[in-house]
């Protein structure tokens, strides 16, 4: 049997959100992940919600175990990774329970009942085995023997039970694969790239594969496969890209675009060490990655590397940014320009490491001591990552300061597809180095740009612009130390002004207000796409709802007070308590209110949705 | 980085316009003065050296040094100097802090400075006392210490500077002291010379906190019973006839004794680049407050490749294998599609 001769005619679906749940042990990220790049290449639009538990083995068979990636593939233009899965595919009974409740009602549930005995029952919590106890009539059930199909299929080759077991997820995207009638190529290609070195395992997974791809079309589980054509997409080259690999694009691009090589010094830390990884992989673009001994090293790095010439970043998860504050504090005072990637995790403190929040915003923006103003740039979806990165170095260099670049676990591991950017399009981000003394025949290294207030930098090595810097207030235009009050004062708003104008080299924020709205959903960072979904289903509903999106939220956009005092009502969906509305209410004094939601997972659009439907 | 044109230079031209702000008497004074001096000796461009500290009294030198210079936060500046020698391998990077900044609060970023080999110059003013927060005791202070914030004595035991960077692999560990300015030129001298990460312990007096803390061993007249100098390829010996010396006991411990007792064969011959650190450990042990003889010099210089040329030969090395970055073909890198 070959995987090609799929004999039945595909019903064509628009979209279908399915979510791949097992043990953290079963594979089930690879396998969703698989099926993600097969979907992009066929050309769907998709997005992807991993979720997993921190553990690198969470007790095998528990609920706390349990692992899922979920993906929406559609034939039109999606935003979300979807509300709630019309398919489950659930690899032992935890996957099953903990997953259970999300389904949509009708929705099928793939399982595999190999692994549905007391013991990996009473791990789950079951009384009773739910394949049997009709508890789950309002769905359609189907019941596979994944694991013995594997073994099965498998044992002709050598391999030990124990191994070839672990094949079972390939064997769930043979399945799904021929459901939804994806090629079957490329993961046969990637299979044998991915365990080229190891040959029992290679041909243990590509067996599991194609006797889950030919069951499906043997058994008649269904009458028939689904299709689901590919989306129509604005043209241009488009790969699939996470939030993190995005950053790290944007990182390099930033490097290239600057002329400047980029130093990026960071301690591990989930969800953020991923950028470490890919960036560590690139030493020919010039990019220099330091592991350091912990965050604050990891900044002084940072800094010290800035201070000599190069595009500086360093990159944590919000426990990091709290150890780099101090520094951070430095990097304001010295005027040096600095990226500070937060991809944000739930706090406080270790708090839910693996699991996505918006919690650091009011951090960022006041999380250090004395008046210490930073501009701050959120990525709204992965793929825009890549810009916000950009976006966060040009304004750290043109304004010789460090920025805060913010994403969040969501976008870091979602996926989506990328439309690649001619990197002709890409602003310029070229910086001009001081070369020679700027007052007299002196050199003054806080003699500001009287545009931007941004002062000179001047290369450690250039003959005669020898001077010091340091986090002592210092004396406007020499640099020197200075304690007089009047010039504190003076440099304490200098500092500030000088982020405030930042306003005027920022787009202004844009409306998407279809007309008469008089409810504005202002969004920031990684709720765009949920946000907008969540709008457009409330149109669709008859509600005249207008949409906005925040990338800069430090300064803000100069029109945002007008823009907002436009509406008798503001609605902000934020993964935190009520941060950003926090500050718009502060900075406009409007009555904004916000719909918050901190269970370690992206809002819902049907829950944004309701919170239309309340204040409308 | 030494300059081949015949430019000569002259202490002042390191000095800069600002006040110096250390106390009247300070031991600072006598350290500023001996790194102006040695600059000028060998000839440094100022432009390509740089000074990174931290906070403290002894982190204000950069101020006073025309060269380029950051005054960082308490305990960073090893961390923010190995950024500078990584983007700059070809400048000189001196690090200055005092033993609160280096060993309490900065003690992390210090050992891994030293373990990674970077090659930066860490000059740790040792005091034994908090000098800029007014006289509390530090990691290195005496136990019973009284000082304002242990009035009933302080319970710490101190560190030993030197075992420490030497328990960290420091490819180069030296001690001297702000009463001898050939031997503190000298000793920085050999550690500006020393390729890799190069630490100095600088006996430093504080005369209004700590006055006098290492009179016993640095006065004029107690020196040649007091400081045990280290000479390699040499005996150690000290006292004013070289009448006392060291030797290993049977536990691998150094002793003192006097020559007459033990014959010259007997003792210790100094070697500084001896890969392994377990006897220049157990020179470093003599002496656990100054008041004992102390060994003073180099202890260890040896050879190790150096942090921030390694980097730039993984650069080289990846550009070679991967060709000069294309940032179009990294962004399209992966599977990649077309929509018409
Ligand atoms: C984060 C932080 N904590 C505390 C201080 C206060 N502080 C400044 S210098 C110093 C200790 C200075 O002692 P040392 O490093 O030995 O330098 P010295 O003044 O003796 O030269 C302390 C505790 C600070 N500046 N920053
Ligand atoms: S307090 Fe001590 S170390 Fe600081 S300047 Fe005065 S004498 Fe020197
Ligand atoms: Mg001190």
């Amino acid at each position: 049997m070959t995987p090609e001769t799929s004999t039945l005619k595909p019903e064509p679906l628009a979209e279908v959100v399915i979510r791949f749940a097992g043990d953290s042990g079963d594979g089930m990220q690879l396998t969703g992940d698989r099926f993600t790049d097969v979907s992009a290449a066929f050309g769907n639009d998709l997005a992807t919600l991993p979720n997993y538990p921190a553990e690198i083995r969470a007790p095998a068979g528990t609920i706390a175990g349990v692992s899922s990636f979920q993906v929406q593939i559609s034939d039109h233009d999606i935003l979300t990774p979807g509300d709630l899965p019309t398919v489950l595919v659930a690899m032992n009974p935890a996957a099953l329970r903990a997953n259970i409740d999300e389904l949509a009602k009708g929705g099928t549930i793939l399982v595999n009942s190999d692994a549905f005995d007391q013991r990996n029952l009473d791990k789950a919590g079951y009384q009773a085995n739910p394949l049997e106890d009709g508890s789950l009539s309002a769905y359609r059930v189907i019941q596979v023997s994944m694991t013995s199909m594997t073994l099965e299929a498998t044992k002709e080759l050598g391999v030990k039970p124990r191994d070839a077991e672990r094949s079972k997820n390939f064997f769930a995207l043979g399945l799904i694969s021929w459901l939804y009638t994806r090629p079957v190529e490329p993961t046969i290609a990637w299979i044998d790239q991915r365990f080229g070195n190891k040959e029992l395992v290679r041909t243990a997974n590509l067996a599991a594969f194609k006797a889950g791809y030919n069951f499906g079309d043997t058994a008649e589980l269904w009458e028939h496969p689904y299709e689901i054509a590919p989306a129509s997409l604005p043209p241009g080259q488009y790969r699939q890209i996470t939030g993190n690999l995005a950053t790290s694009l944007g990182l390099i691009a930033a490097g290239h675009l600057s002329k400047l090589p980029v130093t990026y010094a960071s301690y591990p830390i989930t969800p953020a060490s991923d950028v470490l990884h890919e960036l560590s992989r690139h030493k020919n673009f010039g990019v220099r990655t330091f592991q350091a001994e912990d965050e604050i090293a990891a900044i002084g790095v940072a800094i010290g590397a800035a201070f000599a010439g190069h595009l500086a970043v360093t990159g944590t998860s919000g426990p990091g940014v709290d150890l780099k504050s101090e520094a951070m504090g430095l990097a304001v005072s010295l005027e040096l320009p600095l990226v500070i990637l937060d991809v944000q995790r739930g706090g406080p403190s270790t708090g839910l490491p693996t699991k996505t929040e918006q919690a650091d915003l009011l951090l960022a923006m006041y999380g250090r001591h004395g008046e210490a103003p930073m501009p701050i740039v959120a990525a709204s979806t992965p793929s825009d990552c890549f810009d916000a990165a950009i976006e966060a170095a040009r304004i750290a260099l043109k304004y010789r300061t460090p920025v805060l670049l913010l994403t969040d676990g969501y976008l870091a591991n979602g996926a989506e597809p990328w439309r690649l950017p001619a990197i002709d399009d890409l602003p310029d981000l070229t910086v001009e180095f001081a070369t020679k003394p700027n007052h007299g025949d002196e050199y003054w290294p806080y003699l500001r740009d009287p545009e931007t207030l941004a002062r000179p930098w001047a290369l450690p090595g250039t003959p005669g612009l020898m001077h010091r810097i340091g986090g002592i207030e210092k004396q406007d235009g020499t640099g020197n130390v200075n304690y007089d009050p009047h010039n504190h004062e003076k440099m304490v708003h200098l500092r500030a002004e000088k982020i405030a104008r930042i306003a005027r080299d920022i787009p202004p924020v844009e409306v998407d207000d279809p007309g008469g709205a008089d409810l504005l959903v202002l969004g920031w960072g990684s709720t765009w796409g949920v946000a907008q979904q969540a709008v457009r289903q409330a149109r669709a509903n008859g509600r005249r709802v207008a949409h906005a999106h925040l990338v800069h939220l430090n300064p803000f956009p100069a029109n945002l007070g007008e823009v907002l005092r436009a509406y008798p009502k503001v609605l902000v969906p934020e993964m935190n308590l009520g941060q950003l509305s926090r500050l718009v209410r502060a900075e406009y004094l409007v009555d904004a209110k916000s719909v918050t939601k901190v269970q370690g997972l992206p809002f819902r659009a049907a829950e944004i949705e309701a919170a239309i439907e309340e204040m409308i | 980085m030494a300059d081949d044109t015949a430019v000569t230079f002259s202490r002042k031209d390191y000095q800069t316009d600002q006040e110096v702000r250390w106390c009247p008497g300070c031991g600072d004074y006598s350290i500023l003065a001996a790194v102006q001096l040695l600059f000028a000796e060998i000839g440094l461009r100022p432009e390509n050296q740089v000074f990174v500290s931290g906070i403290g009294c002894a982190a204000r030198f950069p101020y006073y040094m025309e060269t380029y210079g950051i005054h960082s936060i308490h305990g960073r500046a090893p961390a923010v100097a190995t950024g500078v020698a990584i983007a700059r391998p070809d400048l000189d990077v001196w690090v200055i802090g005092g033993d609160g900044d280096m060993l309490s609060i900065g003690g992390n970023h210090l050992i891994h400075a030293l373990r990674r080999n970077v090659g930066v110059k860490i000059v740790m003013f040792n005091n034994q006392i908090y000098g800029l927060t007014k006289g509390q005791f530090s990691p290195t202070s005496e136990t019973g210490k009284i000082t304002k914030s242990s009035p009933f004595g302080s319970l710490d035991t101190p560190f030993n500077p030197v075992s420490v960077a030497l328990g960290a692999e420091a490819t180069f560990v030296a001690r001297t002291h702000d009463m001898d300015r050939k031997h503190m030129m000298e000793t920085l001298r050999r550690a500006y010379e020393h390729e890799g990460a190069a630490f100095v312990e600088l006996y430093q007096n504080c005369n209004v906190f700590n006055d006098g803390a290492f009179e016993t061993i640095t006065a004029k007249d107690t020196r040649a019973d007091m400081l045990i100098d280290l000479v390699h390829g040499a005996p150690i010996r000290f006292g004013a006839d070289g009448e006392k010396g060291v030797i290993l006991n049977e536990f691998g411990e150094c002793e003192i004794v006097a020559v007459a007792d033990v014959g010259e064969d007997r003792l210790l011959v100094h070697d500084e680049h001896r890969a392994d650190p377990s006897l220049a450990f157990a020179i470093s042990r003599l002496a656990h407050v100054p008041t004992m003889p102390t060994p003073v010099g180099v202890f260890r210089d040896v050879a190790r490749p150096v942090y921030e040329e390694a980097v730039q030969i993984q650069l080289a090395a990846a550009s070679e294998r991967n060709g000069p970055g294309d940032l179009g073909a990294l962004l399209a890198s992966g599977s990649t599609w077309t929509v018409d």
